[in-house]
């Protein structure tokens, strides 16, 4: 049998959150902590969480897994055991920092404006050719390690630096979008996105913990795109 | 771009950049300070101190060492105060604190700068 510990909070229902224990038979597989939340879920339907493909591409089912943020469908019940926390019980919270709608689902409005605020669109004040814009191979090999962020939060919600200043520091997620435009040889509003990136808290709140990397699902390393950014304003500025 | 009007250098960058120029110099100035320390042994006299510290290049040093604990701890300490005092972690009260910290900092930065200046060049 499987102990679980969940994190429940009903607004509707309860003055504060709880850990809900329970246990689970899992028939001995190592099933993906998204499996043990649906059997849970068939034997109570209030349990609340995201999810949609379960198979890491959508981002929606990310919480906290034993004290490490992670994609529950990606990540096997052996593999949450062994960060150590909870012993052989499945601890599962909400992302951190961010408020609890209900159960493991939390608002994620300060995490999409930060992103929104990077403006993750392609900008190009030339005329648009009769084609598509070319990248040479070399060109869209920049974007490799950038473009393959999710926005699952996980990164931006280990981030101390984001817990505290979730309207003011952009995050890593936001980051390294920022760089995957930066960094694409199609936009032309490299200094307008640098100039907005110019002050005390959209990067310089990053002091490079790498809480990003450690617990990011797709392997990317925020820290690593948020030093280019910091390469681009000193050499604009220096 | 989030302004702010109380920051060293009005600038992220700038701020970054004189976190790191002056952590370099505060190491060099205690690598040598140290290196002077070791040599000299246990049988340092007053007069030898006075004299190492006395050399312009020591006073040059030294002044420029006292800048980069001014600047390094005004930055350090308004990040903190921008972290933890502020009105998402303690309400309305936030602003006040943060302002009498940041006030407080001030006057006791500004008072070592001064009298680091005064010893130094007196």
């Amino acid at each position: 049998m499987l102990k679980v510990s969940l994190y429940r909070y009903n607004p509707e229902t309860d003055q504060e959150p709880y850990m809900q224990e329970v246990e689970l038979d899992t028939g001995g597989k190592d099933l993906m902590v998204l499996d043990v939340l649906e059997l849970l879920k068939g034997s109570d339907p209030s349990l609340a969480y995201r999810r949609s493909c379960r198979e890491g591409v959508c981002g929606s089912d990310g919480m906290n897994i034993n004290g490490k943020n992670g994609l529950a469908c990606i990540t096997p019940i052996s593999e949450a055991l062994k960060n150590g926390k909870g012993g052989n019980k499945l601890v599962l919270r909400p992302l951190p920092g961010l408020p609890v709608i209900r159960d493991l689902v939390i608002d994620m409005s300060l995490f999409y404006k930060q992103y929104e605020k990077i403006k993750p669109f392609l900008q190009n004040d030339t005329p648009a050719p009769a084609i598509e814009r070319l990248q040479s191979p070399e060109e869209r090999e920049k974007l490799d390690g950038l473009y393959e962020c999710i926005l699952c939060a996980c990164c931006s919600t280990a981030c101390p630096s984001f817990w505290w200043n979730p309207d003011r520091f952009i995050g890593p997620s936001g980051l390294l979008q920022a760089y995957r435009f930066l960094a694409d040889s199609r936009d032309t509003a490299t200094e307008e996105r640098l100039s907005d990136l110019d002050d005390p808290f959209s990067v310089f709140r990053c002091h490079g913990i790498q809480n990003c990397v450690n617990v990011c699902p797709k392997g990317l390393n925020p820290t690593k795109a948020i030093g280019h950014i910091r390469n681009m304003l000193l050499s604009r500025a220096t | 771009m989030v302004s702010s009007v109380t920051n060293l250098g009005r600038s992220g960058l700038s701020d970054w950049l004189i976190q790191r120029v002056s952590g370099v110099v505060l190491l060099a100035y205690m690598l040598v300070v140290g290196f002077y320390l070791v040599c000299s042994g246990s049988e340092i006299t007053y007069a030898q101190w006075s004299a190492y510290f006395d050399s312009t290049f020591m006073r040059v040093f030294s002044t420029a060492a006292v800048l980069s604990i001014v600047g390094h701890a005004w930055i350090g300490l308004w990040s903190v105060s921008t972290d933890y005092l502020t009105e998402r972690m303690m309400g309305g009260r936030g602003t006040l604190l943060r302002l009498a910290f940041q006030a407080a900092s001030a006057v006791v930065l500004f008072t070592y700068l001064v009298w680091g200046i005064q010893i130094l060049w007196s």
